[in-house]
């Protein structure tokens, strides 16, 4: 077994949390789910920064993680807070009940 | 890369199996702890990348803060409903869309196992973050010269969303109410 782990394998690493997140936000119709997944594959895309920032000794790669932490903060209050208002018009979370424009 | 197969592998697996998890689960608690290992993964996987002002962070804002916000919110709702939807499409359509879905997986595996991966760019390699005071000590200089404009702005961005939060879940009728 090798003493290191090549920096390929940790971005496929990334890549394959990436794909289960998307794959959830496919399949789920729970919107708590949905909004999980979300979350998922914004992890994803931070750990790929940190490991661009780590094989290209850059700190550049680190800040983005911190402020995409910061946004992803502000994403769930804000879209928990919408997913509140919409629990208590439409009684659902399920995300095929959301059709108010269509009627 | 110079870190150590054996947690590395260890913390991946986790991750990869919690996130399954929390596709997978029906029980959206179940999801929501699932989704906390994987976040506690993750932050492992930064601290053995030497990134530990990130996996504090990790560790502070998604286990903590965004987790019993899901939490909280789970529990005040108390929604069970059905909530897969395979049934509803069709086949030809869900083997296509898995298909695919596995081919730029496969493609993003390829390009990054055959792709050319650029030689440092910048001067922060281990020995001199260690001689300038540590991962954080460099992290903060950085945010508060390089970085201070997108710093400023983070706080206003937190301030409309705490102000747009408030104004969503205040709301005593639906704006939709039909």
């Amino acid at each position: 077994m090798s003493t290191t782990v090549e920096p390929w394998v940790v971005l496929s690493f990334c890549a394959v949390i990436f794909f289960i997140g998307f794959a959830g936000v496919l399949i789920r119709r729970n919107i708590l789910i949905v909004f999980m997944c979300i979350e998922l594959m914004l992890n994803a895309v931070n750990l790929t920064f940190v490991t661009f920032s780590k094989q290209l000794h850059h700190m550049g790669g680190q800040m983005a993680v911190f402020f995409i932490i910061t946004v992803a903060a502000a994403e769930s209050a804000v879209g928990l807070g919408i997913l509140i208002t919409m629990f208590r018009t439409l009684k659902s979370v399920d995300t095929d009940q959301i059709q108010l424009l269509r009627e | 890369m110079d870190i150590s197969p054996i947690f590395f592998y260890f913390f991946a697996g986790l991750a990869i199996a919690c996130s399954l998890a929390v596709v997978l689960k029906t029980n959206p608690v179940a999801s929501a702890f699932s989704l906390v290992l994987t976040f506690f993964a993750f932050a492992g996987i930064y601290a053995l990348l030497d990134a530990h002002l990130v996996a504090a962070l990790q560790i502070f804002v998604y286990a903590g803060a965004i987790m019993v916000l899901f939490i909280f919110v789970i529990m005040l709702l108390n929604a069970d409903v059905p909530s897969f939807d395979l049934g509803r499409s069709h086949i030809l359509v869900r083997f296509l869309s898995g298909v695919l879905c596995l081919a730029v997986l496969g493609l993003f595996v390829w390009s990054f196992k055959n792709g050319h991966l650029a030689s440092p760019t910048a001067d922060f390699t281990p020995e001199r973050i260690e001689a300038a005071g540590g991962n954080t000590q460099v992290l903060s200089e950085l945010l508060f010269s390089e970085y201070i404009l997108p710093f400023e702005l983070t706080s206003v961005l937190l301030l409309s969303a705490i102000v747009g939060a408030v104004a969503l879940a205040k709301r005593k009728q639906g704006i939709l109410k039909t």
